[in-house]
């Protein structure tokens, strides 16, 4: 019972036992669920990436992050039915889809809220994540919708470790997709320039960058992550419009805890929210796992509010 | 009292004076439906008059005002149910708990510099931190819910009426919160708040207890929202943690005042006037059409937020009292 904002996850085998019959040690149960917070985690991390780099650069905060990665997590879902593709593969059209919505998004519905007052930022985004969530209800039902992978119940056995096949492609897609994003930042010249708008905005005008075609382009990044992170998610957990918001809010605690405008920090954050929930979620009750990351999100603001690797983009 | 009805200009006054005795007759004329839409009005008016304090007066965004409701709520039904003691009382200990909370958050929150975007989302972590606290209490009912029992009607010394009896105290609850707003934004600690929520820094220059005028606004604010928590646990005759403390019940909270006019004293009650009926007539449009599926209500009403924003982002109180020359200084 943990209220629509607990994602609650299909395959979260943590009660697997050996082939043998043998139970294995606790300390190796911890180990295995551990292991599989961070593989979740990562992938946690890159749709918080999205949310960090917009952040970072526009100054805009996403409050409909979590539903455009349902939106994704559709996506992917729509094309496996239809063409039974891999959520794997259909990582790669969603992800460039998304970017062109996230374009469009901002050159013509955000970019006049951008230094606006946060509470004026908020409603937009509001509206916006309230009509994704409805649209997915008009369109398929309140329902959970699977994707059941050939490969869904496979694990790979390493040591003591029994780890879900799922989740490890999803969590080495995802440090894929975060690599690439670290590579444009770091080595082209686009990427530097968008740099240059997050850390002097003035000046980056001054040297004629087009800046709001820049905001357009982070904008459009940002949502190509949480389209790719999406496509990932639906091998973790069902498709369920209701997920949107518990996904923003996870994203928001993971953006924090990292460090907002800090892109490393993301994948921190997510891998330590991934660790947090599973161990949580296994220790007391699952639907009292979030309450962890709510916890931890609190210390974080009190004790060190720029975030664990808090500097900016 | 007098002072402040005498700084109403007299189109004001007279608007305010007609629109106060509409309301107290209008149970003579209109019907349950009206008056229950109307009760739901004037509380989305005084909750939203109650954030408004705090954000739109000193500049600090919580969207965790559901955590008050709720506590407001949990408290003052705890008591009725457990002890027999009635809301009258029981809104007292609502009051000092919801503010304890309040204290807490904003101690945290401003002793270390937690502000905009942080601190809105420190207040959205305490909330659901407690909705999923009191999803596991046992001794609130858990995940279960509370209910209070409906069948004592005519009880009104506790709470216990029908429809009448809500309207008539909804509408002095969002009377109250209106003229203390417009008192408090008179005094001392009303012009700190606006010097505080427009520059920090430049405040504390002045001399003012900067951490004292925020955590004046917090605690009034959440004191004032565990009222209307009391009140909807009595309206509604039950509790879910999933329903009181929902993130979405904060924004619902926080709506008014914004569509209506952030730090106006009218801003909230405007806002519900426009909001909660737009619902209302969503439903029943959709009901008439034969597309009432679930979810297009809701997608409207997102698409009238994104709207209202963008053509009127001041609010729309600002614009109406300019068009209606009912001249109310923006604060």
């Amino acid at each position: 019972m943990g209220g629509k904002y607990s994602p609650t996850f299909r395959k979260s085998c943590y009660c697997k036992t050996y082939g043998n019959g043998i139970i294995p040690p606790m300390w190796s149960i911890y180990l295995n669920v551990a292991v599989q917070g961070v593989l979740t985690g990562l992938v946690y991390g890159l749709m918080a990436l999205g949310l960090s780099v917009i952040f970072g650069v526009v100054r805009v905060v996403n409050f409909a992050h979590g539903e455009f990665a349902v939106v994704a997590m559709y996506g992917a879902y729509v094309l496996f039915a239809a063409f039974r593709l891999d959520p794997l593969w259909a990582l790669v059209p969603l992800a460039a889809v998304f970017f062109f919505i996230g374009y469009g998004l901002q050159a013509a519905l955000i970019n006049p809220f951008v230094g606006r007052p946060e509470h004026e930022q908020f409603i937009l985004l509001v509206g916006v994540g309230i009509i994704i969530v409805n649209g997915l209800l008009i369109g398929f039902g309140p329902d959970a919708r699977p994707v059941n992978l050939s490969y869904g119940f496979d694990s790979y056995e390493i040591g003591p470790l029994l780890i879900d096949k799922p989740r490890v492609f999803a969590a080495a897609a995802a440090i894929a997709v975060a690599a690439a994003l670290f590579w444009f930042f770091g080595r082209t010249r686009t990427g530097a320039a968008i740099r240059a708008c997050a850390d002097n905005l003035v000046g980056a005008a001054v040297i004629g960058l087009n800046v709001k075609r820049l905001y357009a382009l982070t904008f459009g990044l940002g949502l190509a992550c949480v389209g790719a992170a999406g496509a990932l998610l639906v091998t973790i957990a069902d498709a369920a419009p209701s997920l949107g918001p518990a996904y923003t809010l996870i994203a928001f605690i993971i953006v924090i805890i990292g460090g907002m405008g800090s892109m490393a920090g993301a994948l921190v954050g997510g891998v330590l929210i991934g660790v947090t929930e599973a161990l949580a979620g296994f220790l007391f009750a699952p639907s009292m796992k979030s309450m962890f990351s709510f916890a931890l999100l609190i210390a974080v603001l009190v004790l060190r509010p720029q975030g664990l690797m808090g500097q900016r983009l | 009292m007098i002072e402040l009805w005498r700084s109403v200009p007299p189109r004001g006054r007279i608007v305010i004076a007609l629109a106060l005795a509409v309301l107290l007759a209008l149970p003579l004329a209109a019907d349950r439906y009206v008056l229950s839409v109307l009760t739901l009005i004037f509380y989305f008016a005084y909750v939203g008059q109650a954030w408004n304090l705090m954000m739109g007066f000193a500049g600090q965004l919580s969207l965790g005002h559901a955590l008050y409701v709720g506590l407001g709520g949990y408290v003052s039904a705890l008591l009725w149910l457990k002890l027999g003691i009635g809301p009258w009382l029981g809104v007292f200990a609502a009051v000092a708990v919801a503010a304890a909370f309040g204290a807490a958050i904003g101690w945290l929150g401003f002793r270390f510099g937690i502000a905009g975007v942080y601190f809105a989302l420190l207040t959205i972590a305490f909330a659901e931190f407690t909705r999923i606290g009191f999803d596991h209490i046992d001794y609130a009912g858990a995940a279960g819910g509370l209910f209070l029992r409906v069948e004592e009607t005519g009880q009104w010394w506790n709470l216990r009426g029908g429809t009448l009896m809500f309207y008539y105290l909804a509408l002095a609850l969002a009377g109250g919160a209106l003229a203390l707003t417009a008192w408090l934004a008179r005094t001392r600690i009303g012009y700190q708040w606006l010097a505080v929520r427009e520059d920090e820094e430049a405040a504390r220059a002045l001399g003012i207890n900067v951490f004292r005028a925020k955590m004046a606004a917090i605690l009034i604010s959440s004191g004032l929202t565990a009222v209307g928590g009391v009140f909807t646990a009595f309206y509604s005759n039950n509790l879910f943690p999933s329903r009181v403390f929902d993130i979405n019940r904060s924004i619902e909270i926080i709506l008014a005042p914004i569509v209506g006019g952030l730090g106006t004293v009218f801003g909230p009650v405007v806002g519900a006037f426009i909001l909660t009926p737009l619902g209302e007539v969503l439903t029943a449009l959709t009901d008439r059409l034969g597309i009432n599926a679930p979810g297009v209500k809701a997608a409207f009403y997102g698409l009238a937020l994104m709207v209202i924003i963008v053509l009127r982002p001041a609010g729309v109180w600002p614009w109406l009292a300019r068009v209606l020359r009912l001249t109310e200084h923006r604060r």
